[in-house]
């Protein structure tokens, strides 16, 4: 894996820009910010909300009520035997969600069965006036019938190569990198 | 592609068989379950399928309801079976309650059974992931775990506290697991009673005996204390009940002439004016309700871990090997 091919996609400058104009977009879509509440995907789509908040508290000067979401307890995959994945905490907003416009917010949109999950535990949880579907990348390929509302940027990719959305918490810096497995480079 | 817990294997038997790393597993596992249970829908669908048979061959309100709200909580389909009204009165063996169980396809059996090592016995003859909930005077696995979970909690940490396990440490599941989890742990663990109700030769476990019960408040962070077993009174093990409160109860007073504070935690059932003097139980170092919530985080956690299994030894057990 050592050996896998890394090209950036999109440098921190351009995943700025992305998120600058996602945050304006949630907030057009949503008529101004009452109402809204922001659910950031563990892990990486947590840290993106929180960017996503910042951008909006500083162009509207409102703070949107902004929680985490885990969604492996949702899975549909868990029903194979094998280990578990470790579970993340999932944090309500403080303001709850219901009769909220709840946005999920996620790094990458690939096959949608996250996207699935996510919007099952969000019901279990209360009853959001609506659900909007905000990711930094869609990389297609889609299995199930879910599509986004706000996207960064679209980008083709191949099934085997991978889209790593990187952020300073975990990461050390923000970014988007191409990943291809070393194989399919020589 | 997401990090993944480390396996516990097929069964939860006793801590005595954990590695430390696979108790703090369980531990943080327990965290995010935690907040299941204060959602107004109070599941999820991680155990949808499951069949989880409860299997108790003696007397148990709180932890067989505790593992029953895990379950409902997980989404498992859940049966109780207790030992009145059922065919192991007419004397039917528990291999062949749980081989006709098994016949009937379940996937895990939560056993409370009399007898010291019934859990293990158990789980090398059925393919199911067995979980114990107390078997004899061996081990009560994931009551010790919601102690820990609740001392950690609390004080933040396990590590490098002195633990005192206090009352019938002789005939106690309960203080056997604490004692092999919190060593393992790092704390450092005490026990004090009678010493007709000290296991002889208890120091070889690397614990520390008190014969005074104000020694062991005077040096311990966290008090256990443990309740008399009104059944060993009969066995000749205290003089009475009163003489047993005035000698090793828990009271305010003795609490007070100590410095500093220690948590209180009991397992339950309480007898009030016995083991524990109820201004201490309702007083404000007492976390035993802490506990009975945590309860339900940590089977819950248990059930999750369990249920990715271990078919190797699933597999073992069905051809009736011992793994």
């Amino acid at each position: 894996m050592s050996d896998a091919q890394r090209v950036t996609i999109m440098d921190q400058a351009a995943v700025d820009r992305a998120l600058d104009r996602m945050a304006r977009e949630i907030v057009e879509r949503n008529g101004g910010t009452e109402g809204l509440a922001l659910l950031g995907i563990q892990r990486r789509g947590k840290e993106l909300a929180e960017r996503i908040q910042a951008e909006i508290q500083e162009a509207e000067g409102a703070s949107v009520p902004t929680g985490s979401l885990d969604i492996t307890l949702y899975r549909d995959d868990l029903a194979t035997v094998g280990p578990r994945p470790i579970v993340g905490e999932s944090r309500l907003p403080l303001s709850g969600i219901d009769d909220h416009a709840v946005v999920i917010v996620d790094d990458v949109l690939y096959t949608g069965r996250t996207t699935r999950a996510a919007m099952d535990e969000i019901l279990d949880w209360g009853r959001p006036s609506r659900i909007h579907l905000c990711v930094l990348v869609d990389r297609g390929g889609r299995e199930v019938p879910i599509q986004p509302d706000v996207v960064g940027r679209k980008v083709e990719v191949l099934g085997n190569q991978r889209v790593d959305v990187l952020v300073p918490e975990l990461d050390g810096r923000l970014a988007v990198e191409l990943v291809t497995p070393a194989q399919e480079v020589s | 592609m997401s990090p993944t817990a480390p396996s516990l294997g097929k069964d939860l038997v006793g801590l005595e068989d954990l590695s430390p790393e696979q108790i703090r597993t369980i531990l943080d596992t327990a965290e995010p379950f935690k907040e299941i249970s204060e959602r107004r829908i109070k599941k999820v669908p991680v155990l949808r399928g499951k069949t989880i048979v409860n299997l108790f061959m003696e007397p148990s309100t709180r932890t067989r309801i505790s593992f029953e709200f895990a379950e409902k909580r997980l989404s498992a389909d859940t049966v109780n079976i207790a030992t009145s009204g059922s065919s192991v009165q007419k004397g039917e063996t528990l291999v062949d309650t749980a081989r006709n169980l098994e016949a009937m396809k379940i996937d895990m059996v939560v056993i409370r059974h009399w007898a010291s090592g019934a859990a293990a016995f158990l789980a090398q003859r059925i393919p199911s992931n067995v979980i114990n909930a107390g078997d004899g005077s061996h081990e009560h696995p994931t009551q010790a775990l919601l102690d820990f979970l609740t001392i950690r909690d609390h004080l933040g940490r396990i590590e490098g506290l002195n633990v005192c396990v206090v009352g019938d440490i002789l005939h106690s599941r309960v203080a056997r697991s604490n004692i092999f989890g919190l060593l393992k742990l790092g704390a450092q663990v005490g026990v004090c009673g009678p010493r007709t109700l000290l296991p002889s030769e208890i120091e070889s476990l690397g614990v520390k005996v008190f014969q005074r019960v104000e020694e062991a408040i005077a040096w311990a962070d966290v008090l256990n204390v443990l309740r008399l077993q009104l059944e060993r009174m009969k066995g000749g093990y205290v003089p009475s009940l009163r003489e047993y409160n005035r000698v090793y109860g828990i009271s305010t007073r003795r609490l007070q002439e100590a410095s500093g504070d220690r948590l209180i935690l009991h397992p339950g059932p309480m007898n009030r004016g016995v083991e524990i003097d109820s201004d201490v139980a309702d007083g404000p170092h007492s976390v035993i309700l802490k506990q009975v919530t945590n309860g339900v985080a940590v089977r819950m956690a248990v059930l999750y871990l369990l249920a990715g299994g271990a078919p190797e030894r699933a597999e073992a057990a069905k051809q009736g090997e011992v793994a």
